[in-house]
C-alpha cells in the first residue's frame, strides 16, 4: 500500500460527489441526471462540481418528472449506460414508484437474468431540521422490502465514497440514501463525526459488510445512517456510567450483514436497534426477528429493544419532532434499561 | 414512403404469423380451464392448464406491429405493453423461447419467470411490461442511450389508448421533445381500456392531437391498415434517425378477442367482433399484393405453409420443454 496516499477531511456530500466524479472520469458510460443536479449541484450538494467538470451532456438537469426520468434511467441502463438518477427527497418517490418496484427491481429477474440494469438512485433522507411529514422520512425499509434493489445507507464521508464507488460499479440497481443531517451542509446543523478523513484515490467498500464503529462488552447497538453518529455519542455517555456499548453500523440493508449482528449479540447478550425509520414493519423488526430466529445458538441477557419513530408522521414543531425522532438521550436511556434486566 | 416488394411481402407474412400464433395460443390457453374438468361451481379456472395466468391476444391489431417494425433494424429498441405478442413477432423475438416462456418453461426467454406480459429478448432489444403506460419513459431512456452512444438507433414505445391518460405517457412525451430523443410513441386505439370505451376515458377523440402540447408531430392513422401505418411510421422513424426528435402516432385498430381470454365481453355489442372481422387487414393486404403481381395462390400457400411450420415448431418447443426446477425461483434476483 502506498504511503503517499493523500487524505483530506471531507464532508459526506463532498465524498459522494468525488466518488461520482472519479467514476465518471474512469467510465464514459456513467452519467448523472435528476432534479437540480447541474448548476445547483444537487439540493444536498451530492453533485457539486460535476457540471463544471463534465458538462451538460453527462450531468443533466431533468424536469420535475420523476416517472419520466426514472423510467429513462432504466431504459438507458438496459442499453449499457450506467445512469445515476437523483431524486432529491425520498419522500417524493410515491410519484414514480411503479418504475422502481415493478420495473427497475424486477426486470432482471423476469428476464431470467438475461438483462442487466446497472443504475444508481440517489436521494436524501431523514429529519431533525423541522421540514415536517413530507420531507423528513427515511423509508429505506420500503426499498429493502422489494426484492431486486440493493440498499446503501452510509453514516460518514469515508464510507460514503467507497460505497458510492461500489454502487456505480455494481451491475444491479442500487438505491443510495444519504441522510441530510450528516452531509456537512453549510446551512443545516450536522453531526461532526460524519465528516472525516477520505483518501483522494479511488477505493471501494463491498456491500454487506457492517462496520464495528466501537467495540463493547455489555450491549450491542445496531444502527445506520445518522443514528450511528447519535449512537456513538450515546456510547460515550454510557461509558462514563460504566456501560460498554458496541455500535454496529449496518452500512447496507441489502445485502444485510446478518453475521455481524449475530456475532456481536452473541458476545454482549443484549440488543438495542436504533433506527430513524418508522417502528412497525421495518428495519428494527427485521433485526429483532433475525436475533429471535437464532435463539437456539444465542443467549440473551435481556429482551430485544427497538428505538424508532413511534408510528406517527414526522411532526413539524421542534419539540414534537425531537420527541418523535429518537435522540442521543433516548439511546442512553434504552441502553440503561437493557442493563437492568436479569434474564437467567 | 413507398414500401418495397420485400417489405410488402414481409408485412404480409408477419401478419399471418401473428394471427396464426394468437389463434394457436387461444386454443391451448383454454385447455383444462373449462367445466366439467375444473372445480365445481367455477365457470373458468385461470390458473389451470399448460398456459396459466392471464392471456391478452392481439389478433386484429397486426397492422400496427408490422407497419412500424418494417422500418426497424435489429439494434432499434421496442418496448411493448401487456398485449405484446404482435410486437414481439414483428421485432423478430425468438419464437421458440417466447412460446416456452408462456408455457412457463426453463427454455423460455425469462426461464419461466416472466410469462406472456414480461418478455425480454436483449438480442433484438425487445421488452414489455404489464403496467399500463410504463414503457413510454423506458423507450425514452433507450433513445437517450442511442444519442449518448452516437448511434442512429431509434426506440419505439407501443401502448394502448388507455395508457395515453397515464402520467407516464405525458412525462415521456415532454422528456422526449425536450431532449429531442429518437423515439416514436405509437398508440394502439382498439377502442377499449378493458371494458371502458375511449369516449368514456379520454377527453378528446384523437390522442394524436395531444402531440401539439409537446411540440412534436402527431399523426392519426384512421384505418386498421398495414400500408397506412407503414407510411406514418416511415416518416416518424426516419425523422427520429435524422436526429429531429420524437413523433406521436395513433392508429385506430380492432381487437378481435376479449381484453383477456375468458373475458365475458358484456361491455361490447353482441356481434361486434364478428363485424370487425369483416374488415380483416390480412386479406386486404393480400389483395393489394395480388394486384401488384407480388402474390398468387401458389406463393400464398407456400408462405402460409412456412408460417404454420414456424408456429407449430414454436408450439412444440414450448409445450415439450422441461419446467424449471422449483428452487430456481430463488435465482436471478441480482446479477452476479
Amino acid at each position: 500500500m502506498s504511503t503517499t496516499t493523500t487524505t483530506r477531511r471531507l464532508t459526506m456530500a463532498q465524498a459522494i460527489s468525488e466518488a461520482t466524479a472519479q467514476e465518471m472520469a474512469r467510465d464514459a458510460r456513467v452519467f448523472v441526471m435528476g432534479e437540480d443536479v447541474g448548476k445547483y449541484g444537487g439540493i444536498f450538494s451530492a453533485t457539486t462540481g460535476l457540471l463544471e467538470q463534465f458538462g451538460p451532456e453527462r450531468v443533466m438537469d431533468t424536469p420535475i418528472s420523476e416517472t419520466g426520468f426514472m423510467g429513462a434511467a432504466l431504459g438507458a441502463a438496459a442499453e449499457g449506460m450506467r445512469p445515476i438518477s437523483e431524486l432529491m427527497f425520498v419522500d417524493f418517490f410515491g410519484v414514480c414508484f411503479d418504475q422502481i418496484y415493478n420495473h427497475i427491481a424486477k426486470n432482471h429477474y423476469m428476464s431470467g437474468g438475461a438483462c442487466k440494469y446497472p443504475l444508481v438512485i440517489t436521494t436524501g433522507i431523514g429529519g431533525g431540521y423541522n421540514d415536517a411529514a413530507q420531507h423528513s422520512q427515511c423509508l429505506y425499509s420500503i426499498f429493502a422490502h422489494v426484492p431486486g434493489l440493493k440498499v446503501v445507507v452510509p453514516s460518514n464521508a469515508y464510507d460514503a465514497k467507497g460505497l458510492m464507488t461500489s454502487a456505480i460499479r455494481d451491475d444491479n440497481p442500487v438505491v443510495f440514501l444519504y441522510h441530510k443531517g450528516i452531509m456537512g451542509l453549510s446551512w443545516m446543523s450536522y453531526f461532526e463525526g460524519s465528516t472525516n478523513e477520505v483518501p483522494e484515490a479511488q477505493y471501494t467498500i463491498p456491500f454487506g459488510q457492517a462496520r464495528v464503529v466501537r467495540e463493547g462488552r455489555d450491549l450491542t447497538i445496531v444502527t445506520l445512517s445518522q443514528m450511528v453518529q447519535k449512537s456513538v455519542l450515546a456510547a460515550d455517555q454510557l461509558a462514563a456510567e460504566g456501560i460498554s456499548a458496541e455500535v454496529i453500523d449496518l452500512r447496507t440493508l441489502v445485502p444485510l450483514d446478518r453475521a455481524a449482528v449475530l456475532a456481536s449479540v452473541a458476545k454482549t447478550g443484549r440488543l438495542l436497534v436504533a433506527d430513524e425509520d418508522y417502528l412497525s414493519y421495518g428495519l428494527s423488526g427485521e433485526i429483532a426477528a433475525l436475533v429471535a430466529e437464532n435463539l437456539d445458538t444465542l443467549r440473551l441477557k435481556a429482551p430485544v429493544r427497538r428505538l424508532a419513530v413511534p408510528d406517527v408522521p414526522i411532526p413539524f414543531s421542534r419539540p414534537l419532532e425531537q420527541f418523535a425522532i429518537p435522540q442521543v438521550d433516548n439511546i442512553v436511556a434504552s441502553a440503561r434499561g437493557l442493563m437492568s434486566f436479569k434474564l437467567d | 414512403m413507398e414500401a418495397t416488394s420485400e417489405q410488402l411481402l414481409w408485412m404480409y407474412e408477419k401478419m399471418i404469423e401473428i394471427r396464426e400464433y394468437e389463434e394457436t395460443m387461444a386454443r391451448v390457453y383454454l385447455e383444462a380451464k373449462l367445466p366439467p374438468k375444473i372445480q365445481k361451481g367455477l365457470a373458468f379456472d385461470i390458473g389451470a392448464g399448460p398456459v396459466p395466468g392471464e392471456m391478452h391476444l392481439a389478433a386484429g391489431q397486426e397492422p400496427v406491429a408490422v407497419g412500424v417494425c418494417a422500418h426497424l433494424r435489429r439494434d432499434d429498441t421496442v418496448v411493448g405493453a401487456h398485449r405484446p405478442h404482435h410486437f414481439a413477432i414483428a421485432k423478430d423475438v425468438g419464437l421458440n423461447a417466447m412460446t416456452a416462456e408462456m408455457f412457463g418453461k426453463a427454455t423460455g426467454l425469462g426461464r419461466g419467470k416472466g410469462g406472456h406480459m414480461h418478455l425480454f429478448d436483449p438480442a433484438v432489444k425487445f421488452s414489455c411490461s404489464g403496467i399500463v403506460g410504463a414503457g413510454a419513459p423506458q423507450a425514452c431512456g433507450a433513445a437517450l442511450a442511442a444519442k449518448k452512444l452516437g448511434t442512429d438507433a431509434v426506440a419505439i414505445a407501443f401502448f394502448g389508448e388507455g395508457a395515453a391518460n397515464q402520467g407516464a405517457f405525458h412525462e415521456a412525451l415532454n422528456l422526449a421533445a425536450l431532449w429531442k430523443l429518437p423515439v416514436v410513441f405509437v398508440v394502439e386505439d382498439n377502442k377499449y381500456g378493458i371494458s371502458v370505451e375511449k369516449s368514456a376515458s379520454t377527453a378528446i377523440a384523437s390522442n394524436a392531437d395531444r402531440a401539439v402540447a409537446y411540440g412534436m408531430p402527431g399523426v392519426l392513422v384512421e384505418r386498421n391498415d398495414a400500408l397506412a401505418v407503414f407510411e406514418a411510421a416511415g416518416e416518424a422513424v426516419a425523422r427520429a434517425r435524422r436526429g429531429q426528435g420524437p413523433t406521436l402516432i395513433e392508429v385506430k385498430t380492432d381487437r378481435y378477442f376479449g381484453h383477456f381470454q375468458g373475458d365475458p365481453e358484456t361491455y361490447r355489442p353482441k356481434g361486434e367482433a364478428k363485424e370487425l372481422r369483416q374488415h380483416d387487414p390480412i386479406p386486404a393486404l393480400g389483395a393489394t399484393l395480388r394486384a401488384c403481381g407480388l402474390l398468387d395462390d401458389m406463393a400464398d400457400a407456400a408462405l402460409r405453409e412456412r408460417v404454420s411450420a414456424r408456429v407449430q415448431a414454436a408450439y412444440d418447443f414450448g409445450r415439450n420443454s422441461p419446467y424449471p426446477e422449483p428452487q430456481d425461483a430463488l435465482l436471478h434476483v441480482f446479477a452476479e
